[in-house]
């Protein structure tokens, strides 16, 4: 990481506020109206739309490695995608995904 | 008897909030531990769990400023994650429109995941609920988890700096997200957007500065957009 101290404070407080202000749009902006269901449409997939982007390249090009694929970080996503799928519950996935993690890591070493 | 009846409204809320710890707090000292191993200090940790508290924003953000992007898009990536909460404040107005502005600004400030999804089932288990009563359940549900919020970050954040790197940490953003992107795959919309982001984030890598993460999540957005509305039409 390159930034300056003064830019990751502006980043910060850039992110403090333009959230401050989402989260305020109709509380406090807009007041008392209703989102048109176009808008509505395209705001509920924002989350999904942004994190398995965010994560693809990371699952299978690691900077740890080079950008190359390795087997322990492969299984252990298979392993997330999996328990998160049948158990639809994050804690546990979480649980299985690091556990396959280091598990087969150990194995391959 | 007024006052002790939100009082005890104020104290459900607490409980209400409590299982929401087991996933705050780990996911918290995560971000502790996260954004010390990538090179924040400690005022900056704590700033981002402070004045953001959200979560999948704060960890987009730390992950792609470990690959030095250029601040405009760290910021654009992180926002477009909290667009969903527009959605929250919409759904929040005919609850808080009435209270003062002081009141409204608060709320904004702790309007995340968990307040949002207590506070929805409250008020409509007990459409009978009068203002002052759903204000003291949404304050009671954030009095329990915003400081664990705030405290686990520091745990990470203090523990960050004695964790070696044969712990593959740089693997936990990845897996956590993963975790909590599952349970979000509600409708075959939102797995067509999912899909559509993850095969765009690949194709599109050789976009400078990270911008393929914005064209991919736009074009999935839509994506998702365009398969409910097909989903409705065929019924």
């Amino acid at each position: 990481m390159t930034y300056s101290d003064l830019s990751i404070w502006l980043l910060i407080f850039a992110m403090g506020i333009g959230t401050f202000l989402i989260r305020f749009s109709f509380l406090g902006l807009v007041g008392d109206r209703k989102l048109s269901p176009w808008v509505l449409r395209h705001l509920r997939y924002t989350a999904v739309a942004v994190m398995p982007g965010l994560i693809a390249p990371l699952i299978l090009w690691p900077d740890a490695t080079g950008g190359v694929p390795e087997p322990s970080r492969l299984a252990a996503a298979a392993a997330t995608l999996v328990v998160g799928l049948l158990t639809r519950n994050v804690i546990w996935a979480i649980i299985a995904g690091a556990a396959t993690l280091y598990s087969v890591g150990y194995l391959i070493s | 008897m007024r006052t002790t009846t939100t009082k005890r409204t104020f104290l459900k809320g607490m409980r209400d909030g409590s299982p929401f710890l087991i996933v705050i707090a780990p996911f918290s000292m995560l971000f502790g531990v996260v954004g010390t191993e990538a090179g924040l200090n400690l005022a900056q940790v704590m700033g981002f769990s402070v004045l953001v508290i959200a979560g999948s924003a704060q960890f987009t953000a730390i992950q792609l400023m470990t690959e030095n992007t250029p601040v405009l898009i760290v910021l654009a990536s992180a926002l477009a994650i909290n667009l969903r909460m527009a959605m929250y404040s919409a759904s929040m107005i005919s609850h808080f429109g009435p209270l003062p502005l002081r009141k409204r600004v608060l709320v904004s400030y702790l309007l995340v995941d968990q307040s949002y999804a207590s506070a929805m089932v409250e008020y409509e288990n007990h459409p009978r609920m009068t203002l002052a009563h759903k204000y003291a359940y949404f304050l009671g549900v954030m009095t329990i988890v915003a400081p664990f919020w705030y405290a686990f970050t520091y745990v990470g954040a203090v523990l960050g700096t004695s964790i070696p790197p044969e712990y593959a940490l740089d693997f936990a953003v990845p897996i956590t997200f993963l975790a909590l992107i599952m349970p979000a795959l509600r409708t075959l919309a939102h797995v067509a957007a999912a899909v559509v982001s993850v095969v765009l984030a690949l194709t599109l890598s050789w976009i400078p500065y990270n911008l393929w993460l914005l064209v991919a999540a736009f074009c999935a957005m839509v994506t998702g957009a365009q398969v409910e509305l097909w989903l409705e039409r065929r019924r």
